[in-house]
């Protein structure tokens, strides 16, 4: 019961967060942005035309009754429309927030897949040529730029092989849409695929060495018996952690990805919006990211505690 | 088993100890990957004698060839002195995109952590709101309202980068202020700023030090990606990232000008990452 | 008098833990037998290898510790060479061990229920079974509501309580042999006592051999009747326990005794200079630099093991002057000899 408490009081708190941070992004894009009528228009528009979209767009009114319209509007899901492509901002989101979210599934499970057994050996036969293998690659992934790889990446199996769809994304079904999420996904993965080894490494090698998992052979269970309740279960524990704080970062790295790879998520959305001064989409945007982040965050926290019996509220 | 005691003990005589930093491979090549790095960036001309902004149609879209060793751009420019002269641009924004958040942010954690009360607080929430961001979408957000330019690029490093330093200071400070070391500069009267300056800095410096090394990269990359995606630098300057999204247009016949900027930015990441890593490791020795 | 069943033989045994630098020579040449039914003493300051000694017999030695020489025989069976499958089959069975700090010793986010089940590895039992004897082993070591505790984990578990626990889960198939790392040590003085008897009852109830490791010498008095004296991984001196504190043969033990409060006014005294680099060569005896007796041949030779009377071995070259030491107990007179 402790426990529900618990996740409603953090629900709770998410809320004044989003609130000043969807102050602080509307009022911020105002005033330094500069006025997106104009941007629309162009600099050869005369200041009727400009007017004219202006009252169109309800831009004239003063900042806190669009600021207040904005707000109401988050309730009732109406985020209003975007001003380049003439559509309702939440259509807009509902239709490529899915994108988004398979693709950083996708790259968490890729990462997952490799980082567990090959951080496990890594951490088990610490200091030998294996382990600095693997932490020398460890530092490679996460020195190249995500935009890079996946350009070369593209270059090599999209162009060159022609194995995969270079960029684009083809919704036909399952299996197509993997085929265009694989190799952005892979991209994307690499970095995190480096954190998690390290990660799995340490705690592997840490926890080798506790006095619980001596006492747990000395009992004389089968090895595998000891990697499974032991050495695993308690790796998990930060282990899972990073993986979901990770993913609130893979949410941005989406941003780059999208981009390289042509992909219509809200990455990309959000940079071809910043371009356009689209300020209905971007501020909508960043509220969502917010949003996810936050929820990315919670779920962190449930989980955290559920793998680790000694957390109390 | 005496096979292991004698080989074992065969072992022990051979060696000699080396100082501590020259053993770790890894620091030596991280060394010698960023001193090379700020080398080309501070003297690219002792490189290549061609212009890096020289247009030259005629010679557009080679392959590398002995003339231009990594080939050249839609312009003719040659993509080699390119990359020699954007190194500064990239260094610059490692480097200088870390400094200003490791000194004001390590300040404010250091006051923070020390004081407590309303400013700690205050500073601690802030974090909080923003840091419900990635820093990737933070960087873009901040540089969708202040508008391209690398200039730009700097103040949304800065605006952005200084919280993980407080909160990294501000934890350290935290836990050495409770210390008997602290406890005993307090009771032989030393004031406030003396005890801050000259006992907690020290000790706590080293992990924001450590962590600045792979920041540093972390700034690199991300202003590379701004570039890359439009906002940062803008052309004709011959940053790295910026390149690359020249060379997007290009990507199936003219491969040279996506594979070597992002080498060089790979490679040079490494070798901070390197440094940072062995740093770490070092510190920890010491600590011992 | 009958002949006694030999539990444990321990011959020449010698840890090595090779590190990156140097060598250190934690345990260089230890030998000692354990009888069937002894509660047996292995004592020393930090650092002498006691433990190491310990870990050795089921083969747990921290990394990078590794047996280099000597035999550990079990019944008669050497179990130095043997690989870890073939180990798994003594260990809890045959032979258990329980370990210093009990916090560290239980896995944090196993319930107590499953750590005791997974005691029963070697037995094939029911689940109704397995609870049914968990039930019984936690009340056996005094643990009280032993069914809702079963579902605890071990940081709702106070130090005592947690040690009590470790001992029911290292006993749950009613091994032979239990080796006891400095049981009390991490412990209340007052939950010292309690453990200390617990052990005591146990031992005697399921019939068991003990090998006990501490560097206190009045545990050592209260529960051994055999006794081995460490010193720079090599054992100085070992005797029954009334012998030792009766009539200690060996410089060490002597000034170990003599920095005992022993109720009289007299300062106390301590042993000056620190125990060897043990990665370094010794060369002589390890204890001369710091012996009152040391001459120069104790410098040059490291004494052998010498049997000075039945059933009492010390490895010192100064027979002449350790013949002549005081215990802290009067001497017994032995009438039948």
């Amino acid at each position: 019961m402790n426990r529900l408490n618990y996740i409603i009081k953090r629900i709770l708190q998410i809320i004044p967060v989003l609130f000043v941070v969807s102050i602080l992004i509307f009022f911020l894009l105002r005033f330094i942005g500069g006025d997106p009528a104009r941007l629309i228009l162009g600099d050869k528009a005369t200041k009727s035309a400009i007017k004219a979209l202006q009252i169109k767009l309800g831009l004239d009114q003063p900042l806190i009754t669009q600021y207040w319209i904005f707000l109401k509007g988050i309730f009732k899901l109406d985020l209003g429309d975007s001003l380049s492509l003439q559509v309702a901002v939440s259509y807009l989101l509902k239709q490529r927030m899915p994108v988004t979210i398979k693709l950083t599934l996708f790259s968490a499970l890729l990462a997952i897949i490799f980082s567990l057994p090959l951080g496990y050996l890594a951490g088990k036969y610490k200091d030998h040529v294996w382990d600095h293998t693997i932490r020398t690659l460890t530092l490679v992934f996460i020195s190249m730029p995500s935009f890079w790889v996946g350009l070369l990446l593209m270059i090599l199996f999209g162009v060159k092989l022609g194995w995969f769809p270079a960029g684009g994304w083809d919704e036909t079904n399952l299996f197509t849409q993997l085929r265009s999420l694989l190799l952005p996904a892979i991209t994307e993965s690499l970095a995190l695929t480096a954190l998690l080894m390290r990660d799995m490494r340490n705690s592997v090698a840490d926890i080798s060495q506790m006095d619980y998992v001596y006492f747990a052979k000395s009992k004389g269970i089968k090895q595998s018996a000891v990697r499974k309740h032991h050495i695993f279960r308690n790796a998990l524990i930060s282990y899972v952690t990073l993986v979901s704080i990770n993913i609130a970062y893979m949410l941005g790295g989406s941003v780059i990805i999208e981009t390289v790879f042509a992909l219509p998520g809200i990455g990309k959305l959000m940079i071809d919006s910043i371009f356009n001064r689209d300020y209905q989409v971007v501020q909508s945007l960043v509220l969502l990211f917010a949003g996810l982040v936050m929820l990315v965050n919670l779920i962190t926290d449930i989980l955290y505690s559920f793998l680790d019996p000694r957390v109390s509220y | 088993m005496i096979n292991i005691k004698t080989k074992i003990e065969t072992r022990d005589k051979k060696r000699k100890p080396l100082p501590d930093w020259m053993q770790k491979p890894t620091f030596v090549v991280g060394l010698v990957i960023v001193i090379m790095f700020v080398f080309i960036a501070l003297f690219p001309g002792a490189l290549t004698n061609q212009d890096p902004l020289e247009i030259n149609v005629a010679e557009a879209l080679q392959k590398p060839n002995s003339h231009h060793l990594f080939g050249t751009d839609e312009y003719g420019r040659d993509i080699y002195t390119r990359i020699l002269y954007g190194a500064r641009i990239d260094l610059a924004m490692g480097v200088f995109g870390v400094l200003i958040p490791l000194v004001i942010g390590g300040i404010l954690g250091l006051i923070a952590g020390y004081y407590g009360g309303l400013f700690d607080t205050i500073v601690m929430r802030i974090i909080d709101v923003l840091m419900a961001f990635p820093f990737t979408i933070l960087v873009i957000v901040i540089m969708s309202i202040l508008g391209a330019g690398i200039r730009n690029v700097f103040i949304a490093l800065w605006l952005v980068g200084w919280m993980s330093y407080t909160r990294l200071v501000r934890g350290e400070v935290m836990k050495a202020k409770n210390t008997e070391y602290i406890q005993a500069a307090k009771v032989e009267g030393f004031t406030d700023k003396r005890i801050l300056l000259r006992h907690l800095l020290p000790n706590v410096i080293s992990s924001a030090v450590v962590f600045a090394a792979s920041d540093v990269v972390l700034c690199m990359l991300t202003g590379a990606s701004m570039s890359f995606l439009g906002l940062g630098v803008q052309l004709p300057a011959p940053e790295w990232g910026a390149i690359l999204n020249e060379g997007r247009s290009y990507i199936s016949y003219a491969w040279w000008i996506t594979l070597f900027p992002g080498l060089f930015l790979a490679f040079n990441g490494v070798g901070f990452s390197l440094l940072g890593d062995s740093l770490t490791d070092l510190l920890r020795r010491k600590g011992r | 008098m009958e002949e006694r069943k030999k539990i444990l033989e321990v011959k020449d045994l010698q840890v090595y833990f090779p590190l990156k630098h140097e060598v250190v020579k934690a345990v260089d040449g230890v030998s000692f037998t354990i009888y069937e039914g002894d509660s047996f003493g292995l004592v020393g300051e930090s650092g002498c290898g006691k433990s190491q000694t310990l870990f050795s017999v089921l083969k747990l030695l921290k990394s990078p510790g590794k047996i280099v020489g000597g035999q550990i025989l079990y019944k008669g069976e050497d179990l130095a060479p043997l690989s870890e499958k073939e180990m798994e089959k003594v260990r809890g069975k045959e032979i258990a061990q329980i370990f210093q700090e009990p916090m560290t010793a239980l896995n944090p986010v196993l319930t107590i229920k499953k750590q005791i089940f997974e005691a029963f590895v070697h037995t094939k039992m029911t689940n109704e079974e397995k609870e049914k004897q968990a039930i019984e082993l936690l009340r056996l070591v005094g643990i009280p509501n032993p069914e809702k505790r079963l579902k605890e984990y071990p940081h709702q578990f106070s130090g005592g309580m947690r040690q009590r626990a470790m001992i029911a889960i290292a006993l749950g198939e009613n091994p032979n042999l239990l080796l006891a790392d400095e049981p009390t040590t991490a412990l209340d003085v007052t939950i010292q006592e309690q453990i200390l008897a617990l052990i005591e009852d146990l031992k005697e109830k399921l019939g068991m051999s003990m090998i006990l490791v501490t560097h206190d010498l009045g545990v050592i008095a209260e529960m051994c009747n055999r006794v081995a004296v460490m010193y720079a991984g090599k054992i100085m001196e070992t005797t029954d326990t009334i012998t030792l504190f009766s009539k200690p043969r060996h410089p060490y033990t002597k000034a170990l005794m003599s920095s005992l409060p022993n109720g009289s006014k007299n300062k106390l005294e301590t042993i000056k200079g620190t125990p060897p680099n043990l990665a370094k060569e010794i060369i002589g005896c390890p204890f001369a630099p710091r012996c009152k007796y040391a001459i120069d041949k104790c410098r040059k030779e490291c004494p052998q093991m010498v049997e000075i009377e039945k059933n009492h071995f010390t490895r010192c070259h100064r027979i002449d002057v350790i013949s002549k030491f005081e215990g802290l107990i009067p001497v017994e007179e032995d009438k039948n000899e």
